[in-house]
């Protein structure tokens, strides 16, 4: 069985799996829980300055059948005194020894300030500071969360405050809401943190009532930018975190990125490791289904852990880093084409009618003597089920038209019913750096472009 | 409860089979829906109904758009989302019926159904008046749609009905478990209010003549259907109830409708099953359809067979009814004879031939009859061209006299007669009248 223990910059936990600073960790009681179901870590949820919540602060995207594809809030951070969140903060560390107890602070942006939550979290005898640089609304128009996060400066500057005095690991949770994620990354290095969270949720309003005109959620009457997170965001929060394995500097300083944004299930927690993540966070999924998810979460990774013999959480993380590249890194000789399985096909034609609309034109409807035929070529005294079933045409690619693009694929509702097969390359391979560093003609003047073409025998349709 | 005035009260035997869907129920289902292109299910539908975009815009809560979605191919959409036989036809075709459950299509066509009738929203509005008539014979699904599309053509349309209630078999000859007459009268409602003029207790032939229709209107449209079962030819025969009749008193005098404890029905077709589950649900003890061919050869709908064998109805069959035995006027039993099959006959099914000296003497004391509709006298009256006894029609639902078109069960030469085939049928002769109309005017 794979060893699923994490050492996290020194945070050691029983499995890689924190629950985010968020409201499933608002109090002692809650993490007491947390724990006994398998959590092997929590962050706190932010300690700070004094706050008043609102109501109504929760917002969801519902999504054909699926009720949460993300969640936007505008909860600030923790409203319970700091003294009652420092003892109970003690009191868990007291009761969960092997777990990893990490607290989230967020103070105004002066060193003194910051200089005494700092001591206050370590006299609880928690494992971890975590540096909340990114809640998106309130706090930043306070100046603190990512009015600190949005500006690399105030990042290490604040950061340098905090490492003055820190004597337990302290990791810079990092916003989305920025132009380029690894400025503030540089700015947490270069003050020495110890390592990088993110990410924290984006900048978002949720919607329109179309009855009553109101954003939504209404606060009576009001609304705005929430902190949006869930599923929905996971492509975004895996772009960052690669960004970050790939940067020279945050690489080589070997700061341990704990990872977050959408991840709900032991799948989405593998891609977070195999790009680079040691640590995983997660809040979302819980606040939809409980604390209950842990189970499936390590048991999940661990059997596919085995059943891709990593051993141990290290052996995971990073291993897919170096297959993220850039675009003119791409082999341009590559090619694949679309295949339908006619045993599979169920004849719902939605790839037909979006290769023919959004595509490439290359999807033909095939009638039942072989010929080419085109949608609803039927006689309108026809019907029935069994005349409408047995007259369908099939849908079939037709392969030398097909560019690959893989609309298809992504749109088929049966599960491997169309394939993207890989065909021989019919030039050799190159990339466009490479193409462009010989021939940088072909970059800049459609003639040479076409010439090239012509003499590739590549086809535009 | 539920605020829809569609919705058959509940509490009775008979009321509506299947509950509207809930409003998440229906969002939740229409979700479900891949949204096929040139989807198979519009193919099945004989009016095809888009129903891909109808359900679509349940998803995305726009009720209106769905209905005129369904209307504009579907005058009675009301009716057919619950008496077609979805199995068969569009749900039958949904692509997700293969490995999963198809989509509902017809309780999803209700819901947006619903949703109008629930609000007396009227979708369509009465054309702008081309300055023709034309008459309409019999007020059941065929006529209706028929009626109600040359309104929304602009054509001064009459509706003659010899009955006393409009609707046809909708309002007299559908159980009540799958369509209340309320939903029935109100989609006649809809179509008066579309401009249709409507003349109850008229029987066209006797009063008014078809002399004076042919008169006064540019164009006749027959949608008569068909009429009550034809005879056995037994003795004690007229001891036999008629199926339709028996079903139209289970809708309108369901309290006066007497049920016999021990019920034979005649016959295996849906109407045969139709009665078999009202006298099933008024208390009988035992029913009992009889049928002289066998399971393979019934003509009811599998889904109907399989419904009616859960309701815990027998099938007797291979037995041909040859008497009915009775004693001071009470039925006692119906004497029987077993078959066997032979040779495909001219319908293609093995002929019965009896086997001699198999007679059996099965009790009861209330049998039914639901052997197919005869022919009625109108066609011969007017001189019309016919198939095996239906009015023939051409391509244009033009029968063989010129201006008098036809459609619905009294046309219904091949294949299975059905609602959606009439409102189908009614649809395309009003597209032939008024281009007639508008050609010749």
């Amino acid at each position: 069985m794979a060893d699923l223990r994490t050492n996290f910059a020194g945070i050691r936990s029983p499995n890689p799996f924190w629950l985010a600073s968020a409201p499933p960790t608002n109090s002692g009681a809650q993490i007491h829980r947390a724990f006994e179901a398998g959590w092997g870590g929590a962050v706190w949820k932010t300690i700070g300055a004094p706050v008043l919540n609102v109501s109504n602060r929760y917002g969801t995207w519902r999504y054909g059948n699926e009720k949460m594809l993300a969640i936007n809030n505008v909860e600030l951070i923790s409203d319970r005194p700091m003294e009652l969140n420092l003892r109970e903060i003690a009191e868990v560390k007291r009761a969960w020894p092997d777990r990893a107890v990490i607290v989230s602070a967020m103070v105004e942006s002066k060193p003194e300030a910051w200089h005494d939550v700092i001591r206050r979290i370590q006299d609880t005898g928690a494992d971890g500071i975590e540096l909340n640089y990114g809640c998106p609304h309130g706090m930043s128009e306070r100046g603190m969360g990512s009015a600190v996060g949005q500006v690399p400066e105030y990042c290490k500057e604040i950061t340098s405050w905090v490492m003055d005095v820190a004597k337990i690991p302290v990791i810079v949770k990092l916003t989305p809401n920025i132009s380029d994620i690894v400025m503030p990354a540089r700015a947490a290095v270069a003050a020495g943190a110890n390592a990088i969270s993110l990410i924290n949720t984006v900048n978002s309003i949720m919607g329109v009532d179309l009855d009553t005109l109101d954003i939504t959620p209404s606060i009576a009457g009001r609304g705005g930018h929430g902190g949006y997170a869930g599923p929905a965001v996971k492509p975004i929060a895996l772009n960052m975190l690669a960004a970050l394995g790939r940067d020279s500097v945050v690489h080589s300083s070997r700061l341990p990125i704990s990872g977050m944004g959408g991840i709900s299930t032991w799948r989405d927690a593998a891609e977070f490791l195999l790009l680079g993540a040691s640590s995983l966070q997660v809040c979302t999924a819980v606040m939809h289904y409980g604390f209950r998810i842990i189970e499936d979460l390590c048991d999940g990774l661990a059997n596919w852990m085995d059943t891709k013999q990593f051993a141990t959480i290290p052996d995971v993380v990073g291993h897919s880093l170096r297959q993220v590249s850039d675009f003119k890194d791409f082999d341009l000789s590559f090619k694949v084409v679309a295949r339908i399985d006619q045993q599979k096909c169920i004849r719902c034609d939605l790839c037909y009618v979006a290769c023919n609309d959004a595509a490439h034109q290359c999807i033909d409807l095939i009638d039942k003597q072989g010929h080419v035929t085109t949608p609803a070529t039927y006689d309108p005294s026809s019907n029935g089920r069994v005349e409408a079933v047995s007259t369908r045409p099939s849908v079939v690619v037709r392969e030398d038209d097909c560019v690959g693009c893989r609309l298809c694929f992504n749109i088929c509702p049966v599960e491997n019913c169309i394939q993207m097969v890989e065909v021989p390359p019919d030039r050799p391979s190159v990339t466009w750096d490479q193409l462009t560093a010989k021939q940088p003609e072909v970059a800049e003047d459609w003639d040479h472009m076409e010439r090239y073409r012509r003499k590739m025998g590549i086809r535009i349709h | 409860m539920s605020e829809n005035p569609l919705v058959t009260v509940a509490g009775s035997a008979l009321q509506e089979l299947l509950p509207p869907l809930s409003e998440q129920e229906a969002v939740t289902e229409s979700a479900r829906c891949l949204m096929c292109f040139d989807a198979p299910c519009t193919h099945a539908c004989p009016t095809h109904i888009d129903i891909p975009k109808f359900i679509k815009k349940i998803s995305t809560g726009n009720l209106l758009g769905s209905a005129r979605t369904i209307l504009e191919s579907n005058l009675l959409g009301a009716t057919c989302a619950r008496v077609c036989p979805v199995q068969e036809l569009c749900e039958g075709a949904c692509v997700l019926g293969s490995e999963h459950k198809p989509i509902a299509i017809g309780r999803l066509q209700r819901h947006a159904m619903d949703y109008v009738y629930g609000r007396k929203i009227d979708v369509f509005h009465a054309g702008k008046s081309i300055g023709e008539k034309v008459a309409v014979v019999g007020a059941g699904p065929a006529g209706l749609s028929c009626a109600g599309e040359l309104t929304k053509l602009g054509v001064s349309v009459t509706l003659y009905e010899k009955r006393e209630l409009p609707g046809g078999l909708s309002t007299y000859g559908i159980i009540v478990l799958r369509e209340p007459v309320e939903v029935a009268l109100a989609e006649v409602a809809m179509v008066q209010r579309l401009g249709a003029k409507l003349e109850v207790g008229k029987e066209v032939g006797v009063d008014p003549a078809v002399a004076d229709l042919q008169k006064d209107f540019a164009a006749v449209f027959i949608g008569v259907g068909l009429g009550n079962s034809p005879q056995l030819g037994i003795p004690g025969e007229n001891y036999i109830l008629d199926g339709l009749e028996y079903i139209e008193q289970s809708k309108l005098q369901p309290a006066q409708l007497h049920v016999g404890r021990d019920v034979i029905v005649i016959g295996a077709g849906n109407t045969a099953i139709d009665c078999a589950t009202v006298a099933h649900r008024l208390g009988a003890e035992r029913v009992t359809m009889l049928y002289r061919r066998t399971e393979k050869e019934m003509t009811a709908y599998p889904h109907e067979y399989a419904f009616v064998k859960l309701e815990g109805v027998t099938v007797s069959f291979l037995s041909k009814p040859v008497k009915v035995h009775h004693e001071n006027g009470v039925v006692k039993g119906l004497e029987c004879i077993r078959i066997a099959l032979g040779q495909p006959d001219a319908s293609g099914r093995a002929a019965p031939k009896e086997i001699p000296g198999s007679n059996m003497l099965l009790p009861a004391d209330q049998i039914v009859k639901a052997i197919g509709q005869n022919k009625l006298s109108l066609a011969s009256r007017l001189d019309l061209k016919t198939d095996k006894g239906f009015i023939r029609v051409d391509s244009n639902f033009e029968t063989s006299s010129p201006g008098i078109f036809a459609g619905g069960d009294c046309v219904r030469a091949r294949g299975s007669a059905s609602t959606v085939m009439a409102v189908q049928d009614g649809k395309l002769a009003a597209r032939a009248i008024y281009q007639r109309l508008v050609n010749h005017g």
